[in-house]
């Protein structure tokens, strides 16, 4: 089984984000929230593994409860 | 300390070509419209070329406060290249970085330099002060009998541009005249004269937030690093920068959001509560220049018009993150003199004056590119973008792998000309940060340093080379250096990798134009023509 990558393992960050934030160029609210969670939808089928996903969403909350 | 922009350097002085008969102007090769760190580089440079070169400037002494501050190793290089190498003495050095998000720091860089360039990677000048040190090295230059003016207070009113020069009109305190020139560099800074009496467009984002930019003069023990936050406590929801200057001098930036009155917020009574909360109540502080931006990125289509030249602010303008503005004027001014100075003198067709064009606009591209992207994370412009920042700072606090994408700014690097036309094809290899169109790294050599032996004419670098092979006369002056890598062995990493001996062709400017592992006169000849842009280049 994988296991969740957390380092670093992008060639170009600034591109990759800067496409993320692209995507979402005049789309309302709505639009952006039902973008966002297709997204998540392929990129959790591209991932194909339950556990990785629950990895992922520990990592998501434990960020989140930071703020 | 005694501020250099309160004196006239350059005063105003009646010139014979102000008594010359209307119907017969003075014409003079070159005239560098501003007396700037772009037009001041230029114009030595030119002189260094021996190209007659007439600098004219509205003002009559160096600009006050809150321009560049932050000048990088390249400039470093390129203005001791212009014997101006004392700016990188003056200025102070730093090579890190903080990231803050709210009350803790989420990322940090380095910018640290392994002792093998002359150059610190950056430095923190203020302009007025690399400003000073070029106007003194004009007149300098001037005076051992170059040939290079600066006339204050002489302002271009109108221009009239023609197939083979340039008509300027020029208003002084003792009425206008009239100068013609073969060659206008327009180096007059991001609200160009020149560029609007042409009607010339600057196209390109702006921004919606305003930035409060203040030099803080104050004694300090803030280490000499670059600081930057994300919703800090003392500027809520918005962002701040701290930056040590020279001279107890602090350069700070701080975010001020989209709908306020500048007028207002320059006041010192607002100003002051601002800068208190961010350095604390007891924090004795003088203010030297407040000023309120919001931040552009845009440039012209076209940086040549004809016979008129644009290069630095007036061609292109970017936000001030990552120290692009002026370092990137500069590196214009690098890569078009060797080229002007070429065509004045017969030795290249107007044609070489094209891959300026190409070169600087590339640069200006990727210099673009950067800033947007840098400003987009510090001032996000959409609900979802301000989402996608929030989650990537909140992120960074725990996840490594989220800090590379936290951007206060990526700090500018020279430009490598990849796709120009002066460069040949690459000979297979050898290492990349040495291809055609690089700009060429530093190294220790034998007495001093790779760079101090190349530069200003083109140069043939030989590592580890065989004796070099028979050379016809050619018009233009070309240096040959010879290394040997095992006294340089970083010359021999940087330039050989695991090959045994290379030999590079470096342009005036420094920058690759070919290069082979066993160079014949031939190619050498072809390579030496395109990097000119030579029609005998074409059917090599």
């Amino acid at each position: 089984m994988s296991e969740l990558i957390l380092h670093r393992n992008l060639d170009d960050p600034d591109g990759v984000y800067a496409d993320l934030v692209a995507a979402h160029d005049g789309l309302s609210k709505a639009e952006s929230d039902a973008l966002t969670a297709r997204l998540v939808l392929i990129l959790v089928n591209h991932i194909g593994s339950r556990d990785v996903l629950n990895a992922a969403l520990q990592a998501a909350n434990k960020a989140g409860t930071l703020e | 300390m005694s501020k250099s922009f309160d004196l006239p350097l350059y005063p105003y002085a009646r010139h014979a070509d102000q008594d010359q008969d209307q119907d017969r102007p003075a014409r003079h090769p070159v005239v560098i419209v501003g007396a700037g760190p772009v037009g001041l580089a230029a114009a030595i440079d030119l002189a260094l070329h021996e190209v007659p070169v007439l600098v004219l400037d509205d003002n009559d002494r160096v600009s006050t406060g809150s321009r560049a501050i932050c000048f990088s190793q390249r400039t470093l290089q390129i203005l001791d290249r212009l014997g101006c190498g004392q700016a990188a003495d003056m200025g102070v050095t730093w090579n890190t970085g903080r990231v803050f998000h709210g009350a803790g720091e989420v990322c940090g860089f380095t910018v640290l330099d392994e002792d093998s360039h002359k150059h610190p990677a950056f430095v923190n000048l203020q302009q007025y002060q690399l400003e000073h040190i070029l106007v003194q090295r004009a007149q300098a230059l001037a005076a051992q009998g170059g040939p290079l003016q600066i006339r204050g207070r002489n302002r271009v009113e109108a221009i009239g541009t023609h197939d083979d020069h340039v008509r300027l009109s020029v208003s002084t305190p003792e009425g206008d005249y009239e100068v013609h020139a073969d060659w206008l560099l327009a180096c007059d800074g991001a609200n160009s004269p020149t560029r609007r009496m042409m009607g010339l467009d600057f196209v390109g984002r702006a921004f919606e937030d305003n930035f409060l930019i203040a030099d803080v003069v104050m004694q300090a023990d803030f280490p000499t690093e670059r600081h930057f936050w994300f919703d800090p406590p003392f500027n809520p929801g918005q962002s701040a920068m701290l930056h040590r200057q020279p001279g107890d001098l602090w350069r700070i930036d701080l975010q001020l959001g989209r709908d306020i009155d500048p007028e207002v917020e320059k006041r010192p009574e607002r100003v002051i509560p601002r800068l208190k909360a961010m350095l604390g109540p007891d924090k004795d502080f003088a203010l030297e220049w407040v000023s309120i931006y919001k931040f552009q990125c845009r440039r012209m289509e076209r940086f040549r018009s004809g016979r008129v030249i644009f290069a630095g602010d007036s061609a292109h303008q970017v936000s001030p993150f990552g120290a692009r503005g002026a370092n990137s004027g500069i590196q214009d001014a690098d890569n078009l003199c060797w080229k002007l100075a070429a065509v004045v003198k017969g030795h290249a067709p107007e044609a070489l004056l094209d891959s300026y064009e190409f070169e600087r606009v590339y640069a200006a591209d990727e210099n673009i590119l950067s800033a947007t992207r840098e400003t987009e994370f510090i001032t996000p412009s959409t609900q979802a973008s301000k989402l996608f920042r929030d989650a990537v700072l909140a992120l960074a606090e725990t996840q490594d792998f989220a800090r590379p994408m936290v951007n206060s700014g990526r700090l500018s690097r020279p430009t490598s000309y990849d796709e120009s036309t002066l460069t040949s094809p690459d000979a297979d290899g050898l290492p990349d940060i040495t291809r055609p169109g690089a700009p060429i790294p530093d190294a220790p050599v034998p007495g001093g340093w790779l760079l101090d032996q190349t530069g200003g004419d083109f140069c043939l670098l030989w590592v580890n080379g065989a004796p070099p092979p028979d050379l016809p006369q050619l018009a233009l002056p070309l240096r040959v250096v010879h290394i040997d890598p095992v006294q340089a062995p970083l010359v021999a990493q940087r330039y050989l990798g695991d090959a045994a001996r290379a030999a590079y062709l470096l342009r005036p400017d420094q920058h690759v134009a070919a290069r082979w592992r066993a160079p014949e006169t031939k190619p050498l000849i072809a390579a030496l023509a395109r990097a000119l842009s030579q029609p005998e280049a074409a059917h090599v």
